[in-house]
This record gives C-alpha cells, structure tokens and sequence, in this order.
C-alpha cells in the first residue's frame, strides 16, 4: 500500500537521507530502527508531505504523493504521531478527537449555523466514534480534561486515538514508547498489535526500544547514516553481521 | 533581604525624582522671539520630593502592602468556591446575558441623550472586540490592524451614500461583505506567517488603509472626511426633523408624536444592540462548530493540525474572513451613529484598544471581553473629571488589571462534552 523508491533528501551540503526504499503492505507492521541521527524521522517527514523529498518517488495506494502538501497526503488516509507529543493540549480530551473528524463533518459554515439535521446526525456520529475510542484507550473518564494535563502515557495514547478517528489506512508512529515506562510500553504493544488485527491498520514504526520492535514487526528496515543497511523479518535482522556493528560498533 | 530591600528603595526613589523633576519641574517660557528655560516652583518641587518619599516607603514594605492585597481577594465571599458545575454555569451565563439584554432594551428610556450614544459606542466595541476574539483569541492569529477593516466597513458606507445614495440597510451587508473580503485577501500574504512577524504585516496593513484614506482625495475627500451619511430609516420612515429624501415620511409625523432628536438616537443603538447580539450568537454557534474547534487546534499546534488534515490556508483565511466581517458591520454603524467619518477614526489606536478589550476580557472568552468592551469604553468617560490625567488613569486600571488578571477578566472555560457511558 505504501511504497517508497529510492528516497532522497538533501539539506543543503547535508544528505540527509541517501536512497532509502521502504514498503508497507496491507495488513502489516513495518519498522524502522537506526542508531539517532540516522534520518528516520526525516523519512517520517518526506513521506507525510512536512518535507518534499529532493529525490525518489513515494506512492501510496499506487499514488504518486512526493511533493503533496502535508494536509491532503492526510486526507489519503495515512496519519502519524510525533515524536514529541503534539495533543492540542488547551483542549480537552474529547475536543481532541473532534477537531481530527472535521473532515467527516459537514464543514458547511450555514449548515452548521442553522443545526440542520444532516450536520447533527454528521456531529453525533463524531461524537460517538470520539467516545469509542476513548473507551478503547482507556481515557473515557478524563474525557473532559484539558489534554495538557494529562500523564505522559496518557498523552501518547491520545495522539494514536486521535489518528485512529480519522480511520487511516495506515498509521505512522514516531517512536511512541519514548519516556513509557515497562508497563506502558507493553499497553502500547497489545494497543499497536490490536490496531493492525482488528481495525485492519497497517502500522510504519520508528522505535528504539527493540523489544517492542522484534516483538510486533512483520518486517524491519535498518537505516544508518541516512543509507538504507538491512531489511529483513526480525530474526534476519537479528542475526545480521552489519546491523550488529552499526548498533554495537566494531570490535 | 531588609538591607536589600532599602537600597532597592533608595535606587526606586532616585529614579522617580530624575524622571519626575524634569517632567514636572521645568517649563519652556516663551519669551519674545526666543525660549527660556524656567525653574519649577516650589510647591512642585515638594510635590515632586514626596512622591519619592511615597515611592520608597511604599518599596520597603512593599512585601507587606502586597501581602495586604494578597487577602483582599479572600474577603470576597465568593472566591475560592469550588468549581462551578458545567450545568449551573452554562445557566448563569444565560442569566447574565439575558440580564445584560433586558437592561439594554430598557437603558435608552432611563437615561440621558448622551449615555445612549455613550451605549451605542460601546455596542459597537462589542461588535468589534467579539470579531477579534475570532482572530486573536481563537485561532491565535495577532492582527494588530484590525480597525482597517472597520475603517472599510464605514467607508464603504459614506461612499455609497455620497456616489449613489444608497440606504443603511443595504450599505449594511454590503459593508460587511466587503470588509470580509479585505479579510479574505490579507489573509492570502499572511498565511506562513505567525506571532510577530503576523502581527508586523497587519500593523502594516492597517497603516496602508489609513493612509489610502487619507490620501486618495479624490475619492475620499482625505482628511476632510465624508460628512452626511445618513441616518438610517425604520421602513422608509425618516428620524429628521425634515424629510430628507422624497417618497419617504418622517417618523414623529406618522405617529402623531413630538418631534424629538432622542428618537433618532435611541433607533440607532437598538439597531446595534440587534447587531450586537446577532454578532455575539453568530460567533457563539461558530466556536462550538467544527470551524470554531479547527481555529483553537491552529492555536494551539499547528502541524498537528496539519498532520490531521486540516488546511491551514482554509481555517486561516476563515478566522481572517469572519473576523473582518463583523468589524465591517461595527464600521458601518459607526458611520451612520457619527454621520461624518474620516481617516482620524481609524488610527492604530483604535486597534490597540480593540486587542486590549480582548486581552483584557480573557482571549476566547465571549462574557469577558463584552465587559471588558464595557468597561474599557465607560471608564475614560467616566474618568472625564480628572481631564488630561485620564489617559493617566485608564494606563494605570489596565496595568494593575494584567497585574492581578493576567488570564483576563473572565478566561475562557472549556465546554464540557457529556459522553454517555455504553450500557
């Protein structure tokens, strides 16, 4: 479903990211590691439209999406999460999930003004989809607090139930066990696994945490320096001699 | 910390008699053809010798003095209540607004020719402060050129009516469609742009109507202004003692009553308290439309925003255009209630004091900033007495204000949503 060619992407005197080629199919989680500074969030980024890549080709559904502005690549059906936290965080909990459906909404201004019923019907069912995935993150009873002064791991779950309202096709996660502790992580693993079985999402992973990543991908990309280095199922990737210097360094 | 707090004192002292001496104590005499420099008397300079007296007492107990103010909050009983409930709170804002609303349609008959047109100009405030609330307080977009937009609202009126004889209630919509459109296409150059560098081109904008005004003499009489815009009619009735245009009939005539000049006022501000409050609903429904949500996420983080979907281009130039609207409704009645305007009515000023009763009154907060627009507007007035210290005293309440509020008189409160429980 996400197929990324040969990407390219040059700051100025710095390549960043040097002809690095991922694919994500159906029904599937996909990771990718490297040691920091490798250029994973940077092909985060090319591929969510932040940054229009300086070479290669990304297609997603079979579409050419390199260079679209950031909003409409969304509006494809392929959402992320940040590696810091972005919550609207004034807001509370549920406007949170609301203001990420204005596109299942009726954005009529009039339609709007008057309460005709077709918006209602439009605001209830938003509502209700915002209220079923509080419940499926566990943040129902917070539900009206601002989203700022929620615990950390709260916060993270929230920004993947504020993706899953918009019902993506695939989700990007930016290194979403960043600052869980144990026990979270392992929530956010049986939540991210959930995602893919039965809500049929397919998952493109940035993570450190390598228990996480051997535990749930289908398939891991290596990255080093901004060149791809391995790619493999998780025990290719484990046993792999170069994988093994990048990370260990070499003896 | 004694010793620091006296040097501090004396240092605090100092200063108020380098900056207060030259001030107050010296004056420029013209004499004959040249200027002479002339010593303060000495009252003055006694004068000027206490308030360092006052200012250094007052910072050696200033932990003290503040310690005082620190309780006064406490001696209210209504301070540190528990929170509100979100059912008891959405009444008591219902009560306060009906209550506003009915002392408003009774304030005209109670009071003084010149306290309803001191109404209607705070009504036009509210009109305007509510419109910037769209843009500053919601979608956290700084315009400080906001009464350009005004100044479109209330020219495009004074046009009309000077070029084609056009009415006030068609000069009206066509006032605020056009000012939206000013909106609209500032909105265009401005959209990568955020906090100060914003807030600098909308300044400039601002400036640049002004002096297109100003200028364009041609068209706008510049600085002359345009007078004789016309008051507007109740069904093709007049207000004037005198028929003014043919086929319409004058107000007092048709119903047998006295002529009176106060009709004419009180018609004009119940025709901005309707557009008040058509304003204040309008907007009301909006923040609780998804429109109103994508403006506070914009605030509130942008490329989370973006990452969601939304076009900033599209929730941007919104706020900008909804904003201008209603400013362009407040300009027109400003034209009508003035019946002269001119590029004077519409400096940088008049944006700042508009941005200040939204920041005064909670950004966001629609309660707040209608008594901020109240209060800012009647406070000068009243402070009238005190003459050129009144300026003095109107910096003064809103220093202190930020000091004690800084979240504003009434901040905004988030809506809570009721979520049902499955089962």
């Amino acid at each position: 479903m996400l197929e990324v060619q040969n990407l390219s992407m040059r700051f100025g005197g710095l390549l960043a990211v040097d002809q690095v080629s991922v694919d994500v199919q159906e029904h599937e989680i996909v990771s990718i590691i490297g040691p920091n500074g490798a250029g994973k969030t940077t092909v985060f980024n090319c591929i969510s439209g932040f940054y229009k890549p300086t070479g290669g080709k990304i297609l997603f559904q079979g579409q050419e999406i390199q260079g679209k502005p950031d909003y409409k690549i969304s509006r494809l059906g392929m959402v992320r999460t940040f590696q810091h936290v972005r919550l609207f965080s004034k807001m509370t909990v549920v406007e949170n999930l609301l203001v990420a459906q204005h596109r299942h909404l009726n954005t009529n201004l009039l339609a709007g003004l008057l309460k005709t019923p077709d918006y209602r019907e439009r605001e209830k069912k938003s509502l209700e989809r915002a209220r079923y995935w509080l419940e499926r993150v566990g943040l129902i009873d917070m539900a009206n607090w601002e989203a700022g002064n929620l615990a950390y791991g709260q916060q993270r779950r929230l920004e993947i139930a504020r993706c899953m309202v918009t019902e993506p096709q695939l989700l990007m996660l930016d290194e979403p066990a960043a600052g869980l502790n144990p026990a979270e992580t392992k929530e956010l693993d049986q939540l991210i696994v959930s995602l893919k079985e039965d809500y049929n999402v397919s998952v493109l992973l940035i993570e450190h945490d390598m228990s996480l990543v051997m535990g749930i991908s289908d398939r891991i990309n290596v990255i080093n320096q901004g060149r791809p280095l391995a790619s493999g199922t998780p025990d290719e990737i484990r046993q792999n001699d170069d994988v093994i210097k990048a990370y260990l360094g070499e003896a | 910390m004694a010793a620091q707090n006296l040097k501090h004192a004396l240092f605090c002292a100092f200063i108020t008699i380098i900056i207060a001496y030259p001030i107050l104590g010296l004056n420029l005499v013209a004499e004959g053809t040249s200027v002479k420099l002339e010593g303060a008397n000495t009252a003055t300079v006694v004068n000027v010798f206490l308030a360092a007296v006052a200012v250094f007492l007052f910072q050696v107990f200033r932990d003290n003095i503040m310690g005082v103010f620190g309780k006064v909050p406490n001696l209210n009983p209504l301070a540190n209540r528990g929170p509100v409930s979100q059912e008891k709170r959405l009444l008591m804002e219902r009560v306060f607004f009906v209550a506003i609303i009915l002392l408003a349609l009774v304030w005209p008959f109670i009071v003084s020719r010149g306290a309803v047109d001191l109404a209607t100009l705070v009504l036009i405030y509210i009109m305007l402060a509510l419109g910037l609330n769209v843009v500053v307080g919601l979608a956290g977009l700084l315009d400080l050129g906001y009464v350009a937009f005004y100044a479109v609202g209330a020219y495009t009126f004074a046009l009309l009516s000077q070029y084609f004889g056009i009415s006030f209630w068609l000069a009206l919509p066509i006032g605020a469609l056009l000012a939206a459109l000013f909106g609209f296409v500032l909105g265009f150059p401005v959209l990568r742009l955020r906090g100060d560098y914003l807030a600098i081109v909308t300044l400039g904008f601002g400036e640049i109507i002004r002096i297109l005004l100003n200028n364009w003499t041609s068209l706008t009489g510049g600085p002359n202004g345009i007078g004789g815009i016309p008051d507007p009619t109740l069904f093709g009735m007049e207000f004037g003692r005198r028929v003014k245009e043919e086929g319409n009939v004058s107000f007092h005539e048709t119903f047998g009553i006295a002529y009176s000049g106060e009709h004419k006022v009180i018609f004009l501000y119940l025709i901005a308290l309707v557009l008040a409050i058509f304003t204040l609903l309008v907007i009301r429904r909006f923040m609780r439309m998804p429109v109103g949500r994508a403006w506070e996420a914009l605030r509130e983080d942008e490329i989370a925003a973006r990452s969601l979907g939304m076009s900033r281009t599209a929730v941007k130039l919104s706020a900008f255009t909804i904003g201008a609207f209603f400013a362009g409704f407040a300009g027109t009645v400003f034209a009508s209630k003035q019946g002269f305007i001119s590029p004077e009515s519409f400096v940088f000023l008049e944006s700042a004091i508009i941005l200040a009763i939204v920041v005064l009154g909670g950004m966001g907060s629609q309660v707040g900033v209608i008594l901020a627009a109240i209060a800012v507007t009647i406070l000068p007035e009243l402070a009238r007495e005190f003459s050129e210290y009144r300026m003095l005293i109107f910096g003064a309440a809103m220093v202190l204000m930020m000091v004690w509020r800084p979240q504003g008189l009434l901040p905004m409160r988030r809506i809570q949503i009721e979520i049902k429980e499955q089962g």
